[in-house]
């Protein structure tokens, strides 16, 4: 018995159009989370056949076929492989930065070993092409090492962090993952390591860059420019988790600080308990990102390991149609399920990645608002002296001791100066908050979207090749 | 050719559609199954219009160690020897199912009201998955056994059917269990000496070459499907707490990125949570079903061996006697017995693996098809006609 069922399908993957938004960043904007678009932008891909209303348990229907009508499959069923790691770098982006459009765009390729043992490094090549004048040529190059990089943000951290700029972290140093590549170890999990990382550098310095502050950075400059490049030393202490120390450290300080700051600025108060709450939602969502990936490699392996076993079975089937039947399922399971799911990881890959990333950044932010506390304090402190240098001051006026009287008046008129600075200070680190939160929510939510545009769009390519799958079964089940 | 019709109240598709001939004069189904603290509690629900039944109509009430006397009763029933014994039910086991929910309910203060509902709400349909299943696995039993034209006439089942008070079945005790052991691993090691024997008659030849390698090939695919199944559950439960991880973040945004954030959790909820449940699953109980089957089949075929083995000793001791001239009556007739009993044994047992292997092809043909068809009903529900009309920015 053969029957021949078709479905139609309207081949096309539908592209997102990523549309800019303005946000304002101060304050919530109230969003009418539900509106009646009657603009559909996917009429491309829609369906011929009517659908169900969305269900979650599906129920057999009684009728064994679906509608029939021609069918154009898609072109190409099996894509070629997909390489999770390059999908993780951003494309260009325009911005408006002060009436100086930024075109920039870095990318950190060709990992290279150098030397051999335990004292071998990987090389990466960091090409820039920009057409900005602050540079001196347009298409550049330089090699460098990971504690270059590491040496570029301590050097960063050490002058911005301190009055109140987000400076980017550094991706982790990894020991483990280091000493394989040292050693020699050609499998794929040093591959992957070193994929990733690299990854990981050129996403740390296209967010440097985009900063227009750390842009003009000269140590930025020369680390994008340079062909020759002091060694940094001591790179324990400038590590991802050196610069956590550090910040840490800072807030072990706020911790300490006996007088509680009086926050006038209700702005800085909301920011910090959304930051606090961001870090919790963040990291909760790493992890569970991680562990899908996980169980995602997981799940390929098994179906790989599933269709061969049913591809066993199918050639020991007595009955010959059974037989091919089984085999086909195998077949389908094999190619079309495993594109599916590698396509999918990838994707949860590149979103984990991200995620991790902002972890990162975040206990960045953090950092820097204990900063300002930390410069508010030093200007409390400064005027509590002052007061008692004051009191003193009256002290010896009323003690007539004239000596004394003039080193207390000198003494104070620098405290009176050095508090002058303080209160400055705090506003300016103040205000350069402000606008960096502004920035970085702008970043977040452009990053965030990215990703997740990225995600829908692989997720209707995957919906047509899983159609596909499932008429090829159909069919030939129903043919033998 | 009919299928068994399922009472309304058990709604879901049964998980193995195995095709029998029924006719009106004995119609078995289980119209209801109740989950109490440790049993299930199974109503058995008789259609018939043989004179044996004192109504048309009746029901009972059986658990599942009753499922396993009436098997065993089969099973050690000389008379059946020559038939494949429809595979026991498998025992219910909600352990892992009310494990989870117990240790939800003891994290319950750790995660948000919304989290702790959806993940309860999974918990119970899994559980009322796991229920459905182990009515379906015993009702096909029944339904085997109704069908077969020698096994339905049991008096054992006859009386399971109808007699409405308690079997006082008891499960196996400690003793009889270690008994039951040894016996299999008498019948393991006799196995492997019958298996070596070459057979006479081809067909049987074949069919035991074939039935040894289909066993161990079912066995390993349903055991690699169900690695396969464990991995997507886990996925599945990663991508619920990724959908209300992204839920709480989404709520707190106040940018459009809410927008695409709840959009991309209702994709991720519809096409990726979708859980093994129903296509997998189908491939897994289909296998685990087989597997069982092909099992019983092996164990006819052994039997049948076993009887060849005893009618070519007797036939030995019939020419020792009949040259001794000793207790020549008495071999005449073991030998007489020994044979008949191998002669029937054989060609009930070609009906059966002839009825075997049908009934195995029509099940898988009607399995695959269901399986594609709810894959495509999976499909339709999803991108289109929700997650399309509201990524509006």
């Amino acid at each position: 018995m053969c029957v021949c069922v078709c479905v139609c399908v309207q081949s096309g993957p539908a592209s997102l159009p990523a549309e800019d938004i303005s946000t304002n960043s101060n304050g919530p904007k109230q969003d009418s989370l539900f509106d009646d678009d009657p603009e559909d932008l996917f009429a491309e891909a829609t369906e011929e056949v009517s659908l169900d209303s969305p269900e979650r348990d599906v129920l057999l229907s009684d009728g064994p076929s679906p509608a029939i009508t021609p069918i154009t499959p898609p072109c190409s069923l099996i894509t070629p492989h997909i390489d999770m790691f390059t999908h993780c770098s951003f494309d260009e982006i325009e911005e408006e930065e002060g009436g100086d459009s930024f075109d920039m765009h870095i990318s950190v390729s060709d990992p290279e070993k150098v030397g051999d043992g335990m004292n071998a490094y990987m090389a990466y090549k960091v090409s820039t092409k920009t057409s900005m004048s602050l540079f001196r040529s347009q298409d550049f190059s330089v090699k460098r090492r990971f504690s270059d990089f590491l040496g570029l943000h301590s050097k960063l951290a050490s002058k911005y962090l301190h009055i109140g700029y987000i400076v980017p972290p550094a991706p982790e140093k990894s020991i483990v993952g280091m000493t394989k590549v040292k050693v020699g170890k050609e499998d794929q999990s040093s591959n992957e390591f070193v994929e990733k990382r690299r990854s990981a550098l050129e996403r740390y310095l296209m967010r440097t860059v985009k900063h227009p502050t750390l842009l003009k950075d000269p140590d930025v400059l020369q680390f994008l420019e340079s062909s020759e490049l002091p060694r940094a030393v001591s790179t324990q202490a400038l590590s991802s988790a050196g610069i956590l120390r550090m910040v840490n450290k800072a807030a072990e300080a706020v911790n300490k600080m006996t007088i509680k700051m009086n926050e006038s600025d209700a702005w800085f108060e909301e920011k910090q308990q959304h930051f606090d709450n961001l870090d919790l939602q963040l990291r909760k969502l790493h992890a569970s990102v991680e562990s899908l990936v996980c169980h995602r490699r997981e799940l390929s392996v098994n179906t790989a390991l599933f269709a061969k076993s049913a591809a066993m079975l199918g050639n020991s089937e007595d009955h010959t149609a059974l037989s091919r039947a089984l085999s086909q399922l195998a077949e389908v399971e094999e190619k079309i399920d495993q594109l599916h799911q590698d396509q999918a990881n990838a994707d949860f890959y590149c979103f984990s990645e991200l995620l991790g990333d902002y972890v990162r950044l975040i206990t960045a932010v953090k950092g820097v608002f204990d900063h300002r506390m930390k410069t508010w304090q030093k200007w409390q402190d400064g005027q509590i002296l002052l007061q008692k240098k004051r009191e003193a001051e009256a002290k010896l006026q009323f003690n007539n001791k004239p000596e004394k009287l003039q080193q207390a008046k000198d003494e104070m008129r620098e405290l009176e100066g050095k508090v002058q600075q303080g209160e400055r200070d705090f506003e300016l680190i103040s205000k350069t908050i402000r606008k960096e939160v502004s920035r970085f929510e702008k970043e977040r939510v452009k990053d965030f979207k990215t990703i997740i545009i990225k995600y829908l769009e692989s997720l209707v390519q995957t919906q047509q090749k899983q159609k596909v799958k499932n008429i090829i079964i159909i069919i030939f089940s129903i043919s033998y | 050719r009919a299928s068994i019709q399922e009472d309304g109240l058990l709604t879901l598709p049964r998980a193995v559609n195995v095709d029998l001939q029924t006719d009106a004069t004995l119609q078995v189904d289980i119209s209801d199954a109740l989950s109490e603290r440790d049993k299930v509690k199974f109503t058995v629900h008789t259609k018939s219009t043989l004179p044996n039944f004192k109504q048309n109509e009746f029901s009972v009430v059986r658990q599942h160690e009753e499922f396993i006397w009436l098997h065993d009763s089969f099973v050690e029933n000389e008379e059946y020897a020559g038939y494949i014994i429809p595979p026991a039910p498998p025992r219910p086991d909600f352990d892992a199912s009310r494990e989870k929910l117990q240790k939800l309910g003891e994290g319950e203060g750790s995660m948000t009201k919304e989290e702790f509902t959806k993940m309860k709400q999974e918990l119970e349909a899994e559980y009322l998955a796991i229920f459905k299943k182990t009515v379906a696995m015993h009702e096909v039993f029944l339904c085997r056994v109704a069908a077969h034209p020698v096994l339905r006439k049991d008096l054992n089942f006859h009386v399971f059917l109808e007699y409405n008070q308690d079997l006082s079945v008891r499960g196996k005790n400690k003793k009889e269990k270690l008994e039951d052991f040894f016996k299999n691993v008498v019948k393991s090691a006799d196995g492997v000496l019958v298996a070596g024997v070459k057979d006479v008659d081809d067909f049987f030849e074949h069919e035991k070459t074939f039935l040894l390698e289909y066993h161990n090939r079912v066995k390993d695919a349903s055991a690699k499907s169900d690695r396969m199944i464990r991995s997507h559950k886990n996925a599945a439960d990663d991508i619920n707490r990724i959908a209300s991880s992204l839920y709480t973040l989404g709520t707190q945004d106040s940018t459009d990125l809410c927008k695409l954030v709840k959009v991309s959790v209702a994709a991720l909820q519809k096409i990726e949570s979708r859980v093994a449940a129903d296509e997998d699953l189908k491939l897994a109980d289909l296998l685990k079903y087989y597997l069982r089957e092909s099992q019983a089949a092996k164990d006819l075929l052994y039997r049948r061996s076993r009887a060849l083995v005893d009618y070519e000793n007797a036939n030995k001791a019939l020419d020792k006697a009949r040259a001794k001239n000793r207790d020549v009556l008495q071999a005449e007739t073991s030998q007489q017995l020994c044979c008949h009993k191998f002669e029937k044994i054989s060609e009930s047992a070609k009906q059966e693996l002839i009825d075997f292997k049908t009934r195995r092809v029509a099940a898988f043909r009607k399995n695959l098809v269901e399986l594609a068809e709810l894959e495509l009903k999976h499909a339709k529900v999803t991108m289109t006609s929700s997650v399309y009309p509201s990524l509006c920015l």
